[in-house]
């Protein structure tokens, strides 16, 4: 090993290519998020308190939260399902599906956000169907977890497709010869291989759904204390030049995407570990 | 020997039966939260007719829209397209302390929810922000207007280009530039003549998904915007505007426009996913 890497090569450029790299994550990225931090610091504590715990945030914490993490289970038990199907069987269409899972990362959120409002809304496409037997969707909690479940539906298919391409056929063989039947070993044998993936899928999903804002608000309905998010909290805090206010919340919500992101990656070394 | 690879067979796969219901209830799910919101925005574009289609696409305001949308996309994708090589070839070609702690920074701006990335430009170029005094006497306007778009799609977009090239240049080692140098070939000669060839797709990869977020990004760009009409809305924010104004065929014909773009996009994006797939097997069968 070299002294800081450029000895082991005759490659030319570390040193430029390293600085500039690091001198535009600073002005783009780096500055500009520390920016919220100097802001919420200027605040005094109970004021952050204050700003960070009335009622109306509260509320949208539980909001965006619960229906995240209800839209991400959601996105793990048909992530896997398809990802199951797109890998192990073979049908018409299959190649088509496999390259529309992607869609909602295509898809511009907005686009999605009137969209899933229209068609759930009382004369939509389904809404006409569901309101009629007592389910609304747009325009309540329900219509945020709708929204979350379109955007976080990538997550869990993309993370856990690789690893069962990857599977070896013949560890199920070998279970099958010592006398498992096909459901014992899915649940002893491919389950554990599955669920480091598994997991990485489901907290992209969360962490996507909790910060997500262009495919909900048309669906939500926006309510406060019912179905108003802490994203859409935020525009109307600055809306109303309460910028405090919104940096205070802001910083809750990018600590915790902080402690996503950290999570996200140990549970990729996790499965890296899995895998070798 | 047919007996034995039916056995095998159910050894490790399901009856036809639990085959055929995983399958239909994993299409009935995909069919119900992606074709049907897919085909809901091309039926209600198409909702009043053709003619009533393009005439909501030639209005002036979605005109201008359309222009500042584009110009947007052609400010930020180069300058991440280039941040992107540039990050790939000091990460993937050289090994330093703390390369893990750098990738997971280049890629924080996915993690950060759109609304707190426009934000924290208000806070350092707005009226109350870091720059915005100074910004005011001298007359510059960054926050609700151009600049500010651009600067909070920069922001978003950041990561698109590099992620997609640091395990590509990677998994395809030094061995090859190393050769063409010790051969006499200058450092940009080797890039251009080694390095990209090896990497074009991956660079159409990362370009095409860069570029469709830059042109549909939301919620950064909705705090940055001020929302002036024919001159600070992209797409995204004029449909935002149809659709609040209850113009629902003209907003989902200028919806529609994002929705081909998404499709186009998906097609490229597998397009390159099977050529890189190729050239990594290719270069798996050299070895």
């Amino acid at each position: 090993m070299g002294s800081f890497g450029t000895k082991n090569t005759v490659l030319p450029g570390f040193g430029p290519a390293l600085g500039y790299t690091i001198f535009y994550l600073s002005i783009i990225v780096l500055i500009p998020l520390s920016a919220l931090f100097f802001k919420t610091a200027t605040l005094t504590w109970d004021q952050f308190l204050v700003a960070v715990t009335s009622p109306r945030v509260v509320a949208s914490y539980r909001i965006t939260f619960g229906a995240a993490l209800f839209a991400a289970s959601v996105n793990a038990v048909f992530g896997v399902l398809t990802a199951w199907v797109l890998v192990r069987y073979r049908f018409p269409g299959r190649k088509l599906i496999d390259a529309l899972v992607d869609l909602p990362f295509a898809l511009p959120t907005a686009v999605a956000g009137i969209t899933l409002a229209s068609v759930y809304s009382p004369n939509g496409w389904l809404g006409q169907w569901l309101e009629p037997r007592g389910i609304k969707i747009a325009f309540t909690p329900l219509g945020i977890m709708v929204a979350m479940i379109f955007i976080g539906l990538p997550f869990v298919v993309r993370t856990v497709q690789p690893v069962l391409e990857e599977l070896d056929q013949e560890v199920e063989e070998a279970a099958s010869c010592l006398g498992a039947n096909r459901l014992q070993t899915f649940y002893r044998v491919i389950f554990p291989t599955m669920l480091p993936a598994i997991l990485t899928g489901f907290a992209l999903a969360f962490a996507r759904a909790v910060g997500e804002y262009g495919s909900i608000i048309f669906i939500a309905g926006n309510m406060p204390m019912v179905s108003e998010i802490t994203p859409l909290l935020i525009i109307t805090k600055l809306e109303q030049y309460d910028y405090a206010g919104a940096t205070a919340i802001a910083t809750v919500m990018l600590v915790a995407s902080f402690v996503l992101l950290l999570s996200i990656n140990l549970l990729q070394k996790w499965s890296r570990r899995f895998a070798e | 020997m047919h007996a034995t690879t039916t056995s095998r067979a159910s050894k490790v796969s399901e009856p036809a039966a639990v085959r055929w219901l995983l399958i239909s209830v994993a299409l009935a799910f995909l069919a119900l939260f992606l074709l049907l919101p897919l085909a809901a925005v091309f039926a209600q574009a198409f909702d009043k007719g053709w003619e009533a289609y393009l005439a909501a696409l030639h209005e002036p305001d979605t005109l201008s829209a359309i222009w500042l949308t584009l110009l947007t996309a052609t400010a930020c994708v180069p300058v991440n397209l280039f941040f992107g090589i540039v990050a790939a070839w000091a990460i993937a070609k050289f090994s330093f302390p703390g390369k893990s702690l750098l990738i997971t920074l280049i890629d924080l701006p996915f993690s950060v929810s759109p609304v707190v990335s426009g934000l924290i430009y208000v806070l350092i170029f707005g009226l109350q922000g870091w720059l915005g005094p100074w910004l005011q006497a001298h007359g510059i306007r960054i926050i609700f207007a151009v600049p500010g778009i651009v600067l909070a799609t920069i922001f978003v977009t950041f990561p698109f280009v590099a992620r997609e090239l640091i395990p590509l240049m990677e998994s395809q080692g030094r061995d090859e530039e190393e050769a063409a140098l010790t051969l006499g070939a200058s450092g940009l000669q080797t890039f251009f003549r080694v390095t990209f060839p090896n990497i074009k797709w991956g660079v159409l990869y990362g370009v095409i998904l860069c570029n469709a977020r830059a042109m549909g990004e939301f919620g950064a760009v909705s705090v940055v915007s001020g929302h002036v009409r024919g001159s600070t809305n992209t797409i995204p924010l004029q449909v935002e505007i149809l659709y609040n104004e209850y113009s629902y065929a003209a907003a989902f014909a200028v919806a529609s426009l994002l929705a081909l773009l998404a499709l186009v996009t998906l097609a490229i994006k597998t397009l390159a996913e099977w050529k890189i797939q190729q050239g990594l097997s290719i270069n798996e069968n050299e070895r």
